[in-house]
């Protein structure tokens, strides 16, 4: 479902009443039950929103003054309202003033009725959602009732039954679940749509029979009302004085969705505009673009040359009247009052009706022009059929509509990489327990398999081979191991494709992800191990032994399985509950048992989610220890799933207790950290395991793939009475909760005795290296940001080809401040040293075009700095190093260093690490950024770069909401940045110089003009053709033109993706380009004023006779100048021409023929249809549209064949026989390095200059900087926190 | 690994339109379409130019100033401006016939009837004969709206207060003696003007109609008495003042004043001398101006004016030679489409 308050975004606006409130409310909320029996008025929690909506922004009566308002703050409006009053002013006035009205009003109008329609959406919605029903408790007739929505208040008891919307934020008081668990679904908040435990408060945890509202009489204080999804404090006060912690797992918020739970009752603590989910609604981003940004300081020169023009004329039109002294020549008018004005008077009167009279030049319909384009661009690139990605069915979004240009703009890319380069499918490889090595070959030749399936489209044979094994398993269990997992049967694949896609949408409301990550061939050698182990303990149970006698190396791989089969998140639902989900039906009954579910249940645990999970939250324990944790190693048929938060903790420890000896297990799946382990290395077992485990775990980094330890620690009763009791004390903290929960877990986390540990592959995503590739060829900068180790981080690096073997890396990795900074010292010198000594010139030959700044020149010869440069250099950096060389004396270094390199590859760094990353390149360097990511730990700098791209994945919509585009794969990155950010950037920025070109040239007829009328503001063109020009007679090609030109073809687009460095450097919209568009308006506009004066000079021709065939001639030039800039001709642009001189002709024939005295004060009646019958007036409108548009014709098809453009050379190509595009590119780029003179040029579309020429050139050796510093035990700790905070 | 299958996909439609592959002409500027377009186009201009040139050509034209500043000049008493009704005669003659119908322009220079405050000076309701204006005419004819005795000026405005009102007489002398030339004075304004945009009040006499208005300052007549010779000449439908309100483009204009159309000049004037008979009435030393009259015939194309012709050519020789440089230059740096 939708979110209603999704589509509803508004400003949420918290009642004005609340701020009544007395101060000492100030800091939390306390909530009564409304049936407690208190008035209405005195209700305590009257002050509180009531659940009733309103995001609208206008009432019927404040939608007049508060939209004008609103519009009135976007500078342009104000201005072009002015000049329209100026216009009452008699004395200054030049056009009927209510004429000059119309496109302001229009303008105006246009955005209020947009405006009002999405505000009566907005009511719709509000008003749908407002009376949605719900059930709640009554007081009166002591049961529940059905009630709106809108009539829940902060207090009211709710009812809620399954796949029920929760109508605001209520905590949790009972359940139907035996668990005292209720399931939500999180939706529409997160768009997250695997369920979410949330329990019972805890007080009312052991409630036998059904909750009564009527009896219930505690007291809930609990924070005010804020936007964090993830928090919620408080505690519950009971009449007996009790108190007890509340926290955000008690809590449902407004808009989930009940799951897999018949009933449930809360109580109403926020509710309306002060739930959380309210909260989060913000209205949508506005970026502004670097072209916008560079337009307005175009706008700002028009406004000079404005200035100027109109103080020109004034000084013209003093003189022009001082010329004549006292003797009044018989046309000139006296004021009002029969007195002469003076000239300086006159001059400033003046001055104000050039203003009205250039107007135009201020193009009003320009900005509304560019939101209808770039709304029409979204549009299209919404509509690509390949950035759809079928698997998800999913396709492109744009959130931000207003930035479509900046995608072709961009120099940087800063990425994620779990996620984002890789599926985010954690495919289960191999596993280590206990030192030895499992290395599951089986399974990764049926993956192998997977690769293959979708070519060959045939059923896996190796599945096979793992059915009958399962079961021999199965049957070799006196237990009764069922494993009921026929949902999972269903999804299995059959090979056909069609079966394959409806299992992975299918997969996607459930708990998998895919088939890949679900069927595992274990591995034969640890079958047999497990094997041999459940017949152990069969016979121990049999022989009722003790499990301590099992032998150690079964004993680890029996605590190996427990560990990971407690540590994650198992969710028990049955098919037959109505309309729930279709889920994994899972059942767990015994320990051993689980060895085989657990690689199940193991993999599609997102182990590495990025969300912060310092908190380590050790759920788990906390309700292991308030059940008694009844599972017991020697009753293997107890139920022993108690395992929570498992996969949103990668760090969340989960304890048994075996009933049989007094000492309780923690499990840990930990990320490797020897001091985690060197406590409890006394026995000579224990040191193997750990050396030879992380040996295995090196070379699973170095594989590729992610790693995880388990480890486990024996505490005896009171060591955990102990520490359970500081834990508990840190659960109700309401302050600093975290960070106590946090040092609880660092408490716990200490001589931990290793198992084993585990590697899983998140593999590469489709077309990852190819797109790197390309977009590297671009010029783009592409920069890794990960929380991943640096050894997995480094060879999903060479996997997708963003390190080259060939390359040079630069390891960094400082424990200090001053370490790093002498790294980055050296670094620097090494670079300078190694590419500017022997090889110096030729280098800087071949990169002379890829500065760093592309908007600098291009450096002298004798350039001798290494800064501009991009070497053949890889820059590795870890988190710890990062955050220093992030420090503000260090930057510039870390700068220097980094753009030197060509690929930088920041591991392990923290969300916030990325983002000063983003921030520290955006500012420091000038350049365009583009973050892309997946996860909520990309969030921060998906909002800090330019463009943030969200990659629509496995990891919520977090990424997403925050974004500007949402991709589907990243694969989809290269079409959007290299064929719609291109053709984006260069539509638009031709629109807007063809936008200032046509205004310029429009009120430059003007302008000569006035020296041929006494410089006095008159006008020869009509004042409806000045005032309508814009709006009308010019509006519609220049749009379709801005939404389908295409100057290259996608296809060759993406083969040269060179051609992107265009937009990179601006080089449509250079600032000289506004000059040259601006001296062409005005040699343009002298030619068609010229023209038509000397071929009417000597003639009775009258003013608008005169100026209607300017206009015409000015119509036409205009349109076929747009006619010379357009690409690619379609029926559309054709259309739009004829239908714009169509529109000019038939405005002038009815404007003319209309009414004879209405238009003081040009009155043109019937000038247009005598001009028809005028042969000189055809003979202008061919000669003069030609003479102006001759030299621009004639300069386009020679820069054409002299020194064409990179894009116009890809335009060549479009035009050739498609059979051999690729070998002609190739023929092309070798006659351009020679034929074409300039340098600067030669190099940017030709080869690609950073592919070596000579493999002499580079230096053999491959140079690893390091400093590896001992590690200290604390320091350990900050990385293991790091890992938690950052991890993916 | 899951192969990419764009074909079919279920959300975005696959038209040429929304995938952007909308058939398109894409005019490039290539050799082989530019050289040829050009020198075909600047062929063709040249063509028109020169036919535009030869009209031209043919066109008569006869300018006569009448100014007065020069000390010969015959009108030199008369451009005193406190000279009143001052009549003086020009001398011309003509070598070959000029061929008709002759158009009888007179011109002014300097003349700015496009100065915007003297050109928003009207009102049209009046002048379109609506009697409300009558009373209170259009406050943008200030400062020439009322009279001093608070009477409504009718016509009001500058425009029409400042009308040239000339009168002229052509006279051919032939063996000695004045022949006078008729001027034909009808049909010299638009048809639009005359019979739409301008209209006596429906008020007979006329001359009721502007009972209790004031004429305006300058005139000498009232607007009812514009023309004693033609009753049907008066009031706003007043040839000459249909002419004058048709407000020039540029300063220096000429506007026309009669045709030759009757009796023994209906093919034109023939060869011979003449004189003009000015009543010269309009200084225009005040601001510069120059005052003249001019004779002409018109072709299809209207009066005489070499410089569209001339302009024609000018483009038409720019395109070839473009074409010729273009080919150079496609000559030196080859293409590789041309391949």
């Amino acid at each position: 479902m939708a979110s209603p308050e999704g589509a509803a975004a508004a400003k949420v606006k918290l009642r004005p009443r609340k701020k009544k409130k007395s101060k000492k409310e100030s800091k939390t909320r306390s909530v009564y039950a409304n049936i407690l029996g208190e008035e209405d008025d005195n209700n305590p929690n009257r002050h509180y929103a009531d659940n009733k909506i309103k995001t609208t922004k206008y009432t019927v009566l404040s939608f007049l003054p508060k939209n004008l308002f609103e519009q009135f703050h976007r500078f342009a409006n104000v201005y072009f309202v002015f000049i329209a009053l100026l216009n009452f002013v008699p004395v200054v006035n030049a056009f009927q003033p209510e004429l000059a009205l119309a496109p302001v009003v229009f303008i105006l109008s246009v955005t209020a009725i947009k405006d009002l329609w999405e505000d009566y959406r907005r009511h719709r919605s509000d008003k749908e959602i407002n009376h949605m029903d719900c059930l709640v408790y009554s007081r009166t007739e002591r049961r529940y009732v059905e009630k709106f929505w809108k009539e829940v208040h902060v207090g009211d008891f709710i009812r809620l039954r399954c796949n029920e919307i929760l109508p605001a934020d209520v905590l949790l008081l009972s359940s139907s679940d035996p668990d005292r668990l209720c399931h939500i679904e999180t939706a529409t908040l997160d768009g997250e749509t695997n369920l979410k435990q949330r329990q019972v408060v805890r007080s009312f945890f052991d409630l036998d029979c059904d909750f009564d509202p009527s009896k219930y009489n505690s007291v809930i204080e609990c924070e005010k009302p804020n936007n964090d999804l993830n928090r919620f404090r408080g505690y519950i006060i009971h009449r007996s004085g009790r108190r007890d912690a509340l926290y955000k797992d008690n809590l449902l918020l407004r808009g989930c969705t009940i799951r897999n739970t018949e009933e449930a009752v809360g109580i109403v603590i926020y509710a309306g505009h002060e739930t959380k989910a309210m909260l989060n609604n913000n209205g949508p981003r506005y970026k502004r673009s670097k072209l916008e940004r560079q337009m307005n300081v175009d706008v700002f020169w028009c406004v000079i040359i404005l200035l100027v023009m109109c103080s020109f004329a004034a000084v013209g039109h003093g003189l022009w009247m001082f010329q004549y002294g006292d003797k009044r020549p018989v046309f000139d008018v006296l004021s009002p009052e029969g007195t002469d004005l003076s000239p300086v008077l006159s001059a400033i009167y003046l001055f104000l009706t050039m203003i009205i009279v250039f107007q135009v030049l201020i193009p009003i319909s320009l900005f509304v022009s560019i939101e209808i384009v770039k709304i029409c661009q979204v549009y299209f690139i919404h509509q690509d059929a390949e950035l759809y990605d079928e698997e998800s069915d999913s396709h492109l979004q744009c959130r931000a509509l207003n930035i479509t240009e900046d995608l072709g703009q961009m120099q940087y890319i800063f990425s994620d990489k779990t996620g984002t380069l890789t599926d985010n499918k954690m495919v289960f490889r191999r596993c280590t327990v206990a030192g030895v090595e499992y290395s599951h070959d089986a399974n990764a030749r049926r993956l192998a398999m997977y690769q293959e399936m979708d070519s060959e489209e045939e059923e896996c044979p190796s599945r096979g081979g793992t059915l009958p094994r399962r079961d021999s398993v199965g049957s070799h269990h006196s237990v009764k191991v069922v494993l009921r997992s026929h949902s999972t049967k269903s999804h299995r694949r059959t090979g056909s494709r069609a079966e394959a896609k409806r299992a992975s949408i299918l997969s996607k409301h459930t708990a998998f992800s895919s088939p890949m990550e679900k069927d595992i061939t274990p591995d034969p050698q640890l079958m047999d191990k497990v094997n041999e182990c459940g017949s152990q303990m069969d016979f121990m149970r049999f022989h009722s032994q003790p499990m301590s006698q099992l032998p150690s190396d079964l004993g680890d791989i029996m605590d190996f399985f427990i560990a990971l089969t407690l540590c994650n998140t198992v969710v028990v639902s049955s098919p037959d509950q109505p309309r729930h989900k279709v889920r994994m039906r899972f059942e767990l009954k015994s320990p051993v048992k689980t060895i085989e579910d657990f690689i199940k249940r193991f993999t599609p645990s997102r182990l590495t989610s990025g969300s912060n999970s310092s908190s380590s939250s050790s759920l788990a324990t906390n309700r292991s220890s308030t059940k008694g944790c009844s599972s017991t190693l020697s009753s293997p048929s107890a139920e022993s799933v108690n395992a929570d938060g498992g996969a949103e903790h990668p760090n969340a420890a989960a304890t048994c207790q075996p009933s049989s000896a007094n000492h309780i297990a923690v499990f840990l799946p930990v990320p490797f950290c020897r001091a985690c382990f060197q406590g409890n290395s006394k026995g000579k077992r224990q040191k193997k395991i750990i050396y030879r485990t992380q040996n295995y775990l090196n070379q699973y980094a170095a594989d590729g793939l992610r790693t995880l330890c388990i480890a486990k620690k024996v505490l005896s009763k009171e060591e955990y009475a102990c520490w359970l009791q500081r834990h508990l004390e840190a659960e109700t903290a309401i302050q600093g909760r975290e960070e106590l929960l946090f040092e609880s877990a660092l408490r716990l986390e200490t001589n931990l005795q290793l198992l084993g540990a585990t590697g899983i592959e998140d593999r590469l995503q489709d077309g990852v290296p190819e797109t790197i590739d390309a977009l590297r060829k671009a010029g783009l900068q592409i920069w890794v940001l990960t929380g991943d180790k640096q050894e997995t981080a480094v060879n999903i690096a060479y996997a997708c080809k963003l390190l080259d073997p060939e390359e040079e890396i630069l390891t960094l990795n400082a424990d200090s401040m001053e370490a790093c900074s002498l790294l980055l010292e050296e670094s620097l010198h090494y670079i300078q040293a190694k590419f500017l000594c022997g090889s110096a010139k030729a280098f800087h030959a071949d990169f002379a075009p890829f500065h760093i700044y592309p908007s600098s020149p291009p450096p002298p010869p004798h350039w001798s700095s290494s800064h501009a440069a991009v070497h053949r250099l890889g820059l590795v950096i870890d988190g710890r190093t990062l955050a220093y060389a992030l420090d503000r004396s260090l930057e510039d270094k870390f700068l220097a260093v980094a753009r030197s390199c060509r690929s930088v590859l920041c591991c392990r760094s923290t969300p916030l690490q990325k983002s000063m990353v983003v921030k520290l390149v955006r500012n420091k360097l000038k350049v365009m950024t583009l973050a892309i990511g997946d996860g909520a730990n990309d969030v921060s700098m998906i909002q800090v770069a330019d463009v943030g791209v969200g990659i629509s994945g496995q990891e919520g919509m977090q990424a997403v909401m925050a974004s500007d585009f949402a991709l589907p794969r990243f694969r989809n990155l290269q079409k959007l940045l290299l064929v719609h950010g291109h053709w984006c950037y260069s539509r638009l920025a031709n629109m807007i110089l063809y936008f200032f070109y046509k205004n310029a040239m429009f009120v430059a007829l003007i302008f000569w003009y006035q020296f041929y009328c006494g410089f006095s503001g008159s006008a020869m063109i009509d004042q409806w053709y000045l005032i309508f020009f814009n709006l009308m007679f010019s509006a519609f090609p220049q749009l379709i033109t801005g939404t389908l030109d295409k100057d290259v073809s996608a296809q060759t687009l993406q083969q040269l993706p060179q051609l992107y460095i265009n937009g990179q450097n601006s080089e449509e919209y250079k600032p000289y380009m506004f000059w040259m568009n601006m001296i062409d308006a005005f040699y343009q506009s002298l030619v068609c004023f010229f023209i038509p004066y000397f071929a009417y000079a000597d003639s009775d021709v009258d003013l608008f006779t005169w100026g209607t065939p300017v206009t015409t001639i000015a119509v036409f030039t205009i349109l076929l100048h747009l006619g010379v800039e357009t690409k690619t001709w379609t029926w559309m642009n054709w259309l739009s021409i004829c239908f714009s001189v169509a529109l000019f002709f038939t405005v002038a024939l009815c404007y003319n023929a209309s009414c004879p005295t209405c238009y003081s004060p040009s009155n043109p009646y019937w000038t247009m249809q005598r001009l028809l019958q005028d042969p000189t007036f055809y003979l202008l409108c061919l000669i003069t549209p030609a003479a102006a548009l001759l030299p621009r014709y004639f300069y386009r098809a020679c820069q054409g064949t002299i020194f064409p453009s990179p894009v116009q050379v890809g335009r060549q190509l479009d035009r050739l026989p498609a059979k051999d595009p690729h070998g002609n590119i190739l023929s092309l780029s070798g006659i351009q390095t020679g034929a074409r003179p300039d340098p600067e040029r030669k190099s940017s579309v030709a080869k690609d200059p950073r592919r070596p020429r000579e493999e002499s050139q580079r230096p053999d050796a491959s140079l690893s900087v390091r400093i590896d510093l001992p590690a200290e035990g604390g320091v350990k700790y900050t990385k293991n926190s790091q890992e938690r905070l950052s991890v993916g | 690994m899951v192969k990419e299958e764009n074909e079919s996909p279920n959300r975005p439609d696959n038209t040429a339109f929304t995938q952007q592959r909308l058939p398109a002409w894409q005019p490039m500027l290539s050799a082989g379409i530019v050289i040829p377009g050009f020198v075909l186009i600047g062929l063709a201009f040249i063509g028109i130019g020169v036919a535009l040139l030869i009209t031209s050509r043919n066109i008569q034209v006869l300018e006569l100033d009448y100014t007065g500043t020069e000390q010969n000049s015959p009108c030199f008493q008369c451009s005193d401006p406190d000279q009143q009704d001052c009549v003086c005669t020009l001398q011309f003659s003509i070598n070959s016939l000029f061929e008709g119908p002759v158009f009888f322009y007179y011109g002014l220079s300097n003349y700015f009837q496009n100065y915007r405050r003297y050109g928003v000076s009207r009102d049209d309701g009046q002048l379109y004969g609506d009697l409300s204006y009558f009373k209170e005419p259009y406050d943008q004819c200030e400062p020439y709206r009322f009279d001093r005795n608070k009477r409504p000026i009718v016509p009001c405005g500058s425009v029409a207060n400042c009308i040239a009102v000339y009168t002229f007489r052509l006279f051919q002398i032939v063996n000695g003696q004045q022949k006078e030339v008729p001027l034909d004075g009808k049909g010299i304004a638009w048809w639009t003007d005359y019979n739409i945009k301008f209209r006596n009040p429906t008020v007979t006499p006329l001359r009721n109609a502007f009972n209790s208005t004031a004429k305006p300052l300058f005139w000498p007549r009232p607007a009812y008495e514009l023309d004693p010779s033609d009753p049907a000449n008066n009031g706003f439908i007043n040839q000459d003042f249909l002419v004058w309100m048709r407000r020039a483009a540029l300063p220096d204009f000429r506007k026309l004043y009669r045709r030759i159309t009757e009796g023994d000049y209906a093919n034109g004037l023939p060869a011979g001398n003449y004189s003009l008979e000015i009543a010269y009435n309009y200084p225009v030393l005040s601001f510069s101006g120059r005052k003249m009259v001019v004779f002409s015939n018109v072709s299809w194309m209207g009066g005489k004016n070499e410089f569209l012709g001339i302009a024609y050519l000018v483009i038409g020789t720019l395109c070839v030679v473009m074409s010729v440089v273009m080919l150079i230059v496609y000559a030196k740096f080859k293409f590789p489409e041309e391949d």
